[in-house]
């Protein structure tokens, strides 16, 4: 069937097609530059020594000189930065997904007086710029002792996070049928062992992939960590306070700290961008 | 021994009430059957006995307890789901071990009842395949012989084979019953298929309007109605109603005939099922609109004073549509409805 | 089997949360933006609308969100357009095309400070061409507009890839059965894209472009990266009343200002893209 109606189809068509393959081609390519090309070149920046960061012009070619990255390990506060970036980051996932889920599983399995109040309280979240919660929460913390701690700060992320942790979650627990948790309780488990043995199983890759959205939101927040350490600081915190005063190939090895932890993430959780920001928009 | 009562139950959601007061003994190692039209409640009532769906009131009792307060796993039931409910994270085994394990049985004990319900059901060679790995067929399977190695006193069904195809729901049909008979166990089995509920069921419940409007053996419901509805669910093609004067004390006008009926009231419902008639001349006057030959029969739908009225008559007979017939129903089978409480008289 | 209390008991958590970190914080900056030491006061407000920068800050984020909001939809509904139509290579080329999902701004910031400052990627290659003898300062104050741009490519280069995404997903929901019908009443594939995509995709249109936007009003750390404080934005401004001047008050009031107009723009776009009622998929 296909085959004879390309063998019929007229020579001037055919060419046309071809065009508008190589032309789809092309922007397929192009984009995929456009996306690419900006990284590489921060890693080139990133794995010259100081002396051709600042040097010019540059040849778009990395020497895999290890200088600039050792000067920024050793740079006084960048060790402690990133440590601080993960603590903050591995607590905001673990308070997003411990507090978002079970609500993420409420929505999903039950219908009850308020259901709608607390969507748009969750979806409220959105309209609103977030990170300025710093501010007053920065005196809160103050008067509470949390101020300048991992804690704090990840709370601030928890609230950025929350609302993705609960509408993703929403929509895991969504996509497991009811009847199979029903099937378990006849089966001898009470509503606990169900979760525990049929739902847990079942959304735990999903699960995972939002705790490591959680992950990625803290480990690139900026304002909040600048308004709310500062000893602590995290590594963008530290980053944009000393973003004047700091040497470029600081600056470089910096965002290439930043960037290569979120290449991995997005690639970890790539099967459930879409799937999650399906439900999500509903 | 497995009795089960239902006990003037009802459930309302908000403010949609989906069963109405509902009365109901299903005896040990009965198999009943709950049929009717989507939407009558069937689903419903099924979910209560499980433990599912708590009752807005009644009582529900198996096996001499009162169960409507205990959560489904304290009830002595097993339940087969529409959609068979098989654990896509577990294997075939392992589903069927699943209701075991929870019951910490040895595994000697476990590795025999799979075995044995697998084999039952023909899934020997399954058990070590996921869900994804199975056919439709194959998933139904599992579901049963997970309901089954439980050893409940109940097993409870849900259009267990609604998402067969055809054939495949046939052979289903004979091998669950085969199965079930065996196993001795009280069944409630939901379906809105009559062939099914007829060929399966020791007793069957017509539900309408989510109320039991017959509970009776099948041949009881085909044969002797309780209510116009029952007449006109069950059976294919349906039971024919002609609306009935009163002539005199026991005698009745229906469409231009007399005949003898029950002594009561004005106006009463005639019924006949099509395959009740035969042609002879001192029957109904019915002109032919549609003829359908369905093989060893050919189904005649005529009108019968302005009323459309079926007749499977035998092929043999030459009949086209615009001829005149006379259909005369078999007096022993001649059926009468109150219209007002639509009743069997 | 459900205890009426279990959904509140699961929600409470949550609920407790978001009542004290992000409801009463809200209340907490208002209050601060209004009220001194004697109760209720306009003078933060009134410092903050007669410094001289405020003008400035309002005008260019909201300039800037008026540039790179349209350019990003354009650009992701033609590489949702294009991610949807590819057969081979789909999964690699999704990754590649979301990958600056995962970056912050200040990440993305330097990543184009990389090409745009004096001795950057940018100059080597005029250099290279010989269309310059030496390297121009392309991010000095002199040059504001220069800034700006680098701001809008280093935007639409990290933050269009969650349009992207939330196109590509609201695009799967669509059933193909309308581009079926579509093509067989004659509709061109362009036609198709205006009459049937567009319209069915106006939910998830919503959604990315609230996002975006309010996004784009938060935008801090690129500029930070690229121009220090040459191009001053509002949520900049906040961060400099908060840190170089101590003024948590006008800090504050800056805050309602950006809050004012994420509001605004939130009831714009759900009132221009509503989806009447039933017309949902
Ligand atoms: N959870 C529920 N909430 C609201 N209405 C329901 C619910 N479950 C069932 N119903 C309604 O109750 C009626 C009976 O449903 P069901 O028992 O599923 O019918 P059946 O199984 O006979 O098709 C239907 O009208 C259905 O819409
Ligand atoms: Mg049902």
């Amino acid at each position: 069937m296909t085959a004879t109606v390309e063998n019929n189809t007229p020579k001037a068509v055919e060419t046309a097609r071809s065009a508008g393959r190589f032309l789809f081609i092309a922007a397929v390519v192009l984009i995929c530059a456009w996306v690419l090309v900006p990284i590489y070149l921060l890693m080139v920046n990133t794995l010259s020594s100081p002396q051709e960061v600042t040097g010019f012009p540059k040849t778009g070619i990395p020497s895999f000189d290890f200088s600039s990255i050792q000067f920024f390990i050793s740079f006084a506060g960048v060790a402690k930065a990133l440590w601080n970036s993960v603590l903050v980051a591995v607590l905001t996932m673990i308070l997003s997904i411990g507090i978002g889920a079970p609500a993420g599983y409420a929505l999903s399995r039950f219908d009850f007086p308020g259901k709608e109040a607390f969507r748009m309280l969750v979806v409220m979240t959105r309209a609103f710029p977030l990170p300025l919660l710093a501010l007053p929460l920065a005196v809160l913390f103050i008067r509470s002792g949390l101020d300048d701690t991992a804690i704090g700060l990840a709370i601030v992320h928890t609230v950025l996070a929350i609302p993705f942790a609960v509408l993703i979650t929403f929509s895991l627990f969504s996509g497991i049928p009811l009847e199979l948790e029903e099937a378990a309780w006849t089966l001898g488990c009470n509503r606990w062992q169900a979760f525990q043995k049929v739902v847990l199983p079942l959304v735990l890759p999903g699960i995972a992939a939002s705790a490591v959205f959680a992950f990625t939101i803290s480990w690139n927040e900026v304002f909040a960590a600048a308004v709310l350490t500062i000893e602590n600081r995290t590594l963008p915190a530290f980053l944009v306070q000393n973003l004047n005063v700091s040497p470029l190939h600081l600056k470089f090895a910096g965002g290439a700290a930043m960037v290569i932890p979120a290449l991995i993430f997005i690639f970890a959780v790539r099967k459930y961008l879409f799937a999650m920001w399906g439900i999500a928009n509903r | 021994m497995a009795e089960i009562v239902i006990k003037n139950v009802a459930k309302s959601f908000g403010s949609f009430q989906a069963l109405h007061s509902i009365d109901l003994t299903i005896s040990d190692q009965e198999f009943m059957v709950l049929l009717g039209a989507s939407g009558c409640g069937k689903t419903t009532l099924l979910r209560i006995v499980a433990g599912l769906e708590t009752p807005s009131q009644g009582e529900v009792w198996i096996g001499g307890r009162r169960v409507d307060k205990l959560p489904p796993r304290e009830r002595g039931i097993a339940m087969v789901f529409q959609n068979y409910a098989v654990f896509p994270h577990l294997t075939v085994f392992e589903n069927i071990a699943f209701g075991l394990r929870m019951k910490k049985l040895p595994q000697q004990e476990i590795d025999r009842r799979v075995n044995r319900t697998a084999e039952l059901m023909h899934i020997e060679q399954l058990l070590k395949r996921y869900s994804g790995q199975l056919s439709g067929g194959q998933r139904q399977r599992v579901a049963v012989a997970r309901a089954l190695a439980m050893e409940p006193d109940v097993i409870l069904m849900d259009e267990p084979l609604s998402n067969l195809d055809a054939l495949l729901r046939l052979e289903m049909r004979a091998e669950l019953k085969g199965v079930l008979d065996e196993s001795k166990t009280t069944t409630i089995y939901v379906t809105h298929d009559q062939v099914e509920a007829m060929s399966l069921a020791d007793r069957i419940s017509v539900m309408n309007g989510g109320k039991i409007v017959q509970a009776a053996s099948p041949v009881e419901v085909y044969r002797n109605p309780a209510a116009r509805f029952v007449g006109s669910f069950i059976g294919n093609p349906p039971m024919n109603f002609l609306p009935a004067k009163r002539a005199s004390n026991g005698q009745w006008q229906v469409a231009g005939l007399e005949m003898p009926g029950p002594v009561a009231g004005d106006a009463l419902e005639f019924a006949i099922r099509p395959e009740d008639l035969t042609v002879s001349p001192d029957g109904f006057a019915a002109t032919v609109r549609v003829v359908e030959p369905l093989g060893a029969h050919t189904l005649v739908t005529a009108e019968v004073g302005g009323k459309p009225f079926r007749a499977v008559l035998d092929s043999d007979l030459p009949v086209s549509p615009g001829d005149e017939l006379r259909l005369s129903p078999k007096p022993d089978r001649v059926r009468w409805f109150d219209p007002e409480t639509t009743r069997a008289v | 089997m459900t205890p009426k209390a279990l959904p509140y008991l699961l929600l409470l958590p949550a609920t407790v949360f978001l009542l004290v970190f992000f409801v009463y914080p809200f209340i907490q900056i208002a209050l601060l933006a209004v009220t001194g030491p004697e109760g209720f006061t306009l003078q933060h407000v009134q410092t903050m609308a007669s410094h001289w920068k405020f003008n400035t800050a309002l005008g260019w984020t909201i300039l800037l969100a008026a540039v790179v909001v349209p350019i990003q939809l354009v650009m992701a509904l033609s590489m949702a357009s294009i991610v949807t139509r590819l057969q081979t290579g789909r999964s690699a080329i999704l990754y590649i095309f979301s990958i600056p999902l995962g970056l912050s701004d200040l990440a993305a910031g330097i990543v184009w400070l990389a090409i745009f400052e004096q001795s950057g990627f940018l100059n080597s290659m005029l250099y290279g061409l010989g269309v310059v003898e030496q390297p121009i300062l392309f991010l000095g104050y002199q040059n504001i507009w220069v800034i700006f741009l680098a701001v809008v490519l280093a935007e639409i280069w990290r933050a269009t890839a969650i349009v992207m995404v939330i196109l590509v997903s609201g695009m799967g929901l669509i059933p193909k059965e309308y581009y079926e019908a579509g093509e067989v009443f004659g509709a061109s594939a362009w036609q198709r894209f205006i009459k049937i995509t567009l319209p069915m995709l106006r939910p998830s249109l919503q959604s990315a472009l609230i996002l975006r936007t309010l996004a784009a009003f938060e935008v801090f750390a690129v500029v930070t990266a690229l121009g220090g404080t040459t191009l001053p934005v509002l949520m900049g401004e906040t961060f400099q009343w908060q840190f170089t001047l101590q003024d948590r008050n006008v800090a504050s009031a800056y805050a309602l200002v950006i809050l004012a107009i994420s509001i605004a723009a939130t009831l714009f776009f759900l009132r221009v893209l509503r989806v009447p009622k039933g017309a949902t998929l």
